[in-house]
C-alpha cells in the first residue's frame, strides 16, 4: 500500500477499529457494505414513498372512506377515473391549475431573467439589491398568504391605495380576491412576487457560468450587444432558464397552501386549483378511493410532463 | 456493535416511552374538546365546581370554528385519543353514532335519571338523536343556539334618520321582521355616512371553506320554504330544494350580499362579522346566538346601543340551527369520568348555573322559569328561535353534502356564476350522486 495521505488515514482507522468489529468488517465484500450503507435509505424511501404510492394505487380502485372504518370496502374497477375524467369540476379546477402554472411560469421566467441580467452589470450596490430581492423567497408561503390578505383588503389594503393612487379609482372599488375575473390574478401575482427570485437565483448562476471570453471574442468579430445577448447569452444560459421553469412548473403544479390561505378556492371555484380540490375530496368529503385515484392522474400527469421537459432540457444541455 | 445494538434499543425505547407520556393522562383528568369561542369560556369557569366537587382535573383543548371540524373529524376518524367529551356538531351525530365514535347513553341515562323529557325537545331532536327523532342518544342538550341578528339601535333611533325611512319606505325604522324588510333596511344604511363614518347595511355570511355561506344562505331559504325533502326520510329532494320559493330565498341571499355587505365581504363567517360590528361599520350583523353576551358587554358597541332580533320570517318563520351536544368519546380511557361529568352537567342547578355564565343551556328548568325571559336581552328571542329551528342533513354523507352546498351557494353568491334556479338544481345532482354512493337511493 503506497504511503499517501489518504491511506495514512485508513490505517489510522482501522487501527482504531474494535478487534471484533474490524474481524467482521473485513469478511464481507465491498459490494456487501455498499448494501450496508444503502440499505437504510432504501428501506426508509419504501416505507414513506414507495409504499403509499402502491397503497394509494391500490385504494383508487375502491370506494375506501377512511371515515367509515367499520364499512365494507368494495373494488369499483376503473369507476373513480371515469368519473374524475367525466367531472365538469374536476376539469375547471385543472383549468384553473392551467391558468396559475402558465401565467406564473412566464412572469417569473421574464422578470427573473431580467433581474438577474441587471444584476449580473455588477452595478454599484448590486450586493444590497441582491439581498432585497431574494427576501420574498425566504418567508413561509403561510405568512405571504396572510399578508397579501390584508395588502388586497378592499377598505384598508395597500395594493387597492396603491392602484387607486395611480388609476383615481376609489379603493374600495374592486375586489382582487373577492371577483372571479380578478382573483385568479391575484394569486398569480402573489406568486410571482415570491418565487421571481428565485427564478432570478438560478438565471443569474446560469449568466455568471457564460465565459468571459465569448463575449470579448464576439466583441472582437463586432457583434452589437443586442446579437451577443441572443446569440451568447440565451442560447447559453437557456439550460438555466429552464430548470427554473421546471422546478417551478412543479412547484405550482400541487400548489396548495398560499392559494388556500389567500381565497380558499374562492370567489366560488374560480381559484380552486387541482390540489384544492384534491384536499376537499379527500379529508373534508373524506371519499378517500375517488381522491386517491385523482392523486394517481396528477402524478402521472406531473411525472409524464415532467420527463418529457427533462428530455428536451437534455437536448438543449448537449447542444 | 453490541453497543451500537443497545444504543439503538435505548433510542427507540425512549422514544416509546416519550411516546407514552405525550398520550397518557392521569387516571383523575378528563379532557373536553370544543370550538374556541366565548360560550367556551363560560364552560371552563362552569367546570370548576366539576373540578372541586369530583377531584378531576379538566382539560380542554379547544379549536378556532374554521379548523374545528376538520380537526375533531380527524380526531375520531383516526381513533385518536385526545377527548374524553367533545361538544361536536349536531351534524356529526350521524357519522359519529353509525361508526362508534360516541358511545350511545340511553342506558346511562335510564340508570342515572336522565330525562330527555327535561331538556327542550327542538335540542333533544337536534343535538341527541340518530337516526334522527329516534330514542336513540348520543348526546346530552349542552349548548343551545341559533342564527340571529344584531343592530344598532343607537342609530335606528335617531330622529333623523328615522324621518328619512319613514319617508322613503312608509314604515318604522325597527328591527325587520322579514327579509324584504331586512333588505329594504340594509340597503337604506347601507354608503350612509354616520358620526363621519362611511357605515354599511349588514353583515352576512359568506364563507366557503367550512360552512359559512350554507349557514347564512339557510337563514335566508328556510323562511321562503326551503326542504330538503318532500317526504321526510325518502330524499326525494325535486321540488324541495328547488322549489320557486327556495329559489326566491335564495335570490334575496345574493340580493342582500350585492346591496349590503362592507367591500371585501367575501369569504367572511362568525369572526369577520363580529369585526364589522364591533368596529362600527354595519348596521346590523347575522351571527349565532353564543355570541350575544360577549356582544352585549362589549365596551364599544354593547349595553343600550344595540337590540337583537330572531331571523326574519317571510313565507314561514324559520331559523337556521346551531349549538350542541355533549358526547362520550368511545375511545376514551376515563369512561367513568367522562360520565360522570355528563351526570353532574345534567343537574338544574349547573345548568341555571351555565346559563347565567354565559353558556346557552336548553334544560326546561332553566328555560320554563318564569324570569327567563327577562334574564337577558336575548333571552326571549333565543326561546323562540328555538322554537322554529332547522337543520342541515345529519346524515353520515354530512360533510360530502356540506361541501356540495358550499361550492353551489358560493358560485351562485359571491361568484355571479348562472341562476338561483340552476344552483339548487346542480345542488339536487350533487346530494343525489352522494345519496346514490351511500345505497340510499
Amino acid at each position: 500500500m503506497s504511503d499517501t495521505p489518504v491511506s495514512r488515514l485508513a490505517n489510522r482507522a482501522a487501527a482504531a477499529t474494535p478487534q471484533p468489529l474490524a474481524r467482521r468488517v473485513r469478511g464481507l465484500s465491498d459490494r456487501a457494505i455498499a448494501w450496508i450503507f444503502i440499505a437504510p435509505t432504501i428501506v426508509l424511501l419504501l416505507a414513506i414513498n414507495i409504499f403509499p404510492l402502491i397503497w394509494t394505487i391500490r385504494l383508487s380502485f375502491t370506494n375506501y372512506r377512511a371515515n367509515r372504518p367499520n364499512e365494507v370496502v368494495k373494488n369499483v374497477g376503473i369507476d373513480n377515473y371515469t368519473r374524475i375524467l367525466g367531472d365538469e369540476d374536476i376539469w375547471l379546477a385543472m383549468q384553473a391549475t392551467a391558468h396559475f402554472v402558465f401565467w406564473t411560469i412566464v412572469l417569473q421566467t421574464i422578470i427573473g431573467f431580467a433581474l438577474a441580467w441587471a444584476i449580473d452589470r455588477k452595478f454599484r450596490g448590486h450586493a444590497l439589491w441582491t439581498t432585497i430581492i431574494l427576501i420574498p423567497m425566504m418567508l413561509s408561503p403561510a405568512v405571504v398568504g396572510n399578508f397579501w390578505r390584508f395588502l388586497y383588503q378592499p377598505q384598508i389594503g395597500l395594493f387597492n391605495t396603491i392602484v387607486s393612487f395611480f388609476t383615481g379609482a376609489d379603493p374600495s372599488s374592486f375586489e382582487m380576491l373577492g371577483t372571479v375575473e380578478l382573483a385568479p390574478w391575484a394569486i398569480v401575482i402573489v406568486d410571482t412576487w415570491m418565487w421571481t427570485p428565485y427564478v432570478m437565483l438560478i438565471c443569474l448562476a446560469g449568466l455568471r457560468s457564460i465565459p468571459d471570453y465569448i463575449y470579448e471574442a464576439a466583441e472582437v468579430d463586432r457583434a452589437s450587444p443586442w446579437r451577443q445577448f441572443w446569440t451568447i447569452t440565451v442560447p447559453m444560459a437557456a439550460p438555466f432558464i429552464m430548470l427554473a421553469v421546471l422546478f417551478r412548473g412543479i412547484e405550482n403544479f400541487k400548489m396548495f397552501d398560499m392559494v388556500n390561505l389567500l381565497t380558499g378556492g374562492g370567489p366560488g371555484s374560480t381559484t380552486e386549483v387541482a390540489s384544492i380540490t384534491l384536499k376537499r375530496e379527500a379529508f373534508e368529503k373524506w371519499r378517500t378511493g375517488f381522491s386517491s385515484a385523482f392523486a394517481i392522474i396528477l402524478f402521472v400527469a406531473v411525472f409524464g410532463l415532467a420527463n418529457i421537459y427533462v428530455k428536451a432540457l437534455n437536448r438543449v444541455k448537449s447542444r | 456493535m453490541k453497543a451500537l445494538g443497545l444504543s439503538a434499543v435505548a433510542v427507540v425505547a425512549g422514544l416509546a416511552a416519550f411516546a407514552q407520556t405525550g398520550e397518557a393522562k392521569a387516571a383523575g383528568e378528563l379532557t373536553l374538546c370544543w370550538a374556541a369561542w366565548d360560550p367556551a369560556n363560560a364552560l371552563v369557569e362552569l367546570s370548576k365546581d366539576f373540578e372541586k366537587q369530583s377531584g378531576t382535573t379538566m382539560k380542554f383543548e379547544f379549536v378556532p370554528w374554521p379548523n374545528f371540524a376538520d380537526r375533531m373529524l380527524n380526531e375520531l376518524n383516526s381513533g385518536g385519543k385526545l377527548c374524553d367529551l367533545l361538544i361536536g356538531d349536531s351534524q356529526w351525530l350521524g357519522g359519529s353514532a353509525e361508526n362508534g365514535y360516541y358511545v350511545k347513553l340511553n342506558e346511562f341515562f335510564d340508570k342515572e335519571g336522565i330525562k330527555m323529557s327535561d331538556f327542550a325537545p327542538a335540542t333533544v331532536y337536534a343535538y341527541s338523536t340518530w337516526p334522527k327523532g329516534s330514542e336513540n342518544y348520543w348526546a346530552l342538550p349542552a349548548m343551545g343556539d341559533a342564527n340571529a341578528w344584531v343592530y344598532r339601535k343607537d342609530w335606528f333611533s335617531r330622529p333623523e334618520l328615522q324621518a328619512e325611512f319613514k319617508e322613503k319606505t312608509g314604515r318604522d325604522l325597527a328591527p325587520p321582521k322579514t327579509w324584504e324588510e331586512l333588505k329594504q333596511t340594509a340597503e337604506f344604511f347601507q354608503g350612509r355616512d354616520i358620526d363621519g363614518k362611511k357605515v354599511y347595511g349588514a353583515a352576512i355570511f359568506t364563507e366557503r371553506a367550512s360552512e359559512g355561506i350554507t349557514m347564512g344562505a339557510t337563514s335566508a331559504l328556510y323562511s321562503y320554504g326551503f326542504k330538503y325533502e318532500n317526504t321526510a326520510g325518502k330524499y326525494d329532494m325535486q321540488g324541495a330544494v328547488n322549489s320557486p320559493d327556495a329559489v326566491k330565498g335564495l335570490e334575496m341571499y345574493k340580493a342582500l350580499y350585492k346591496c349590503c355587505t362592507p367591500p371585501g365581504y367575501t369569504d367572511s363567517y362568525m369572526g369577520e362579522g363580529l369585526d364589522a360590528f364591533k368596529s362600527g361599520q354595519v348596521a346590523m350583523m347575522m351571527n349565532w346566538f353564543a355570541f350575544w353576551p360577549g356582544m352585549y358587554k362589549d365596551e364599544n358597541v354593547g349595553g343600550e346601543k344595540i337590540g337583537f332580533f330572531v331571523n326574519p320570517s317571510q313565507v314561514v318563520a324559520a331559523s337556521t340551527l346551531g349549538g350542541q351536544g355533549i358526547s362520550v368519546v368511545a375511545n376514551t380511557d376515563n369512561m367513568d369520568g367522562a360520565l360522570a361529568y355528563i351526570k353532574w352537567f345534567a343537574q338544574p342547578d349547573v345548568q341555571k348555573k351555565w346559563w347565567q355564565l354565559g353558556g346557552y343551556s336548553c334544560h326546561t328548568a332553566v328555560l320554563n322559569d318564569p324570569s327567563f325571559k327577562e334574564s337577558q336581552p336575548f333571552a326571549a328571542d333565543f326561546l323562540v328561535a328555538m322554537g322554529q329551528v332547522q337543520d342541515f342533513w345529519q346524515e353520515p354523507a354530512y360533510a360530502s353534502l356540506l361541501q356540495a352546498m358550499q361550492k353551489r351557494l358560493h358560485d351562485y353568491v359571491v361568484a355571479d356564476q348562472g341562476t338561483a334556479q340552476e344552483a339548487l338544481d346542480k345542488l339536487i345532482e350533487d346530494w343525489t350522486e352522494v345519496f346514490q354512493d351511500e345505497g340510499k337511493l
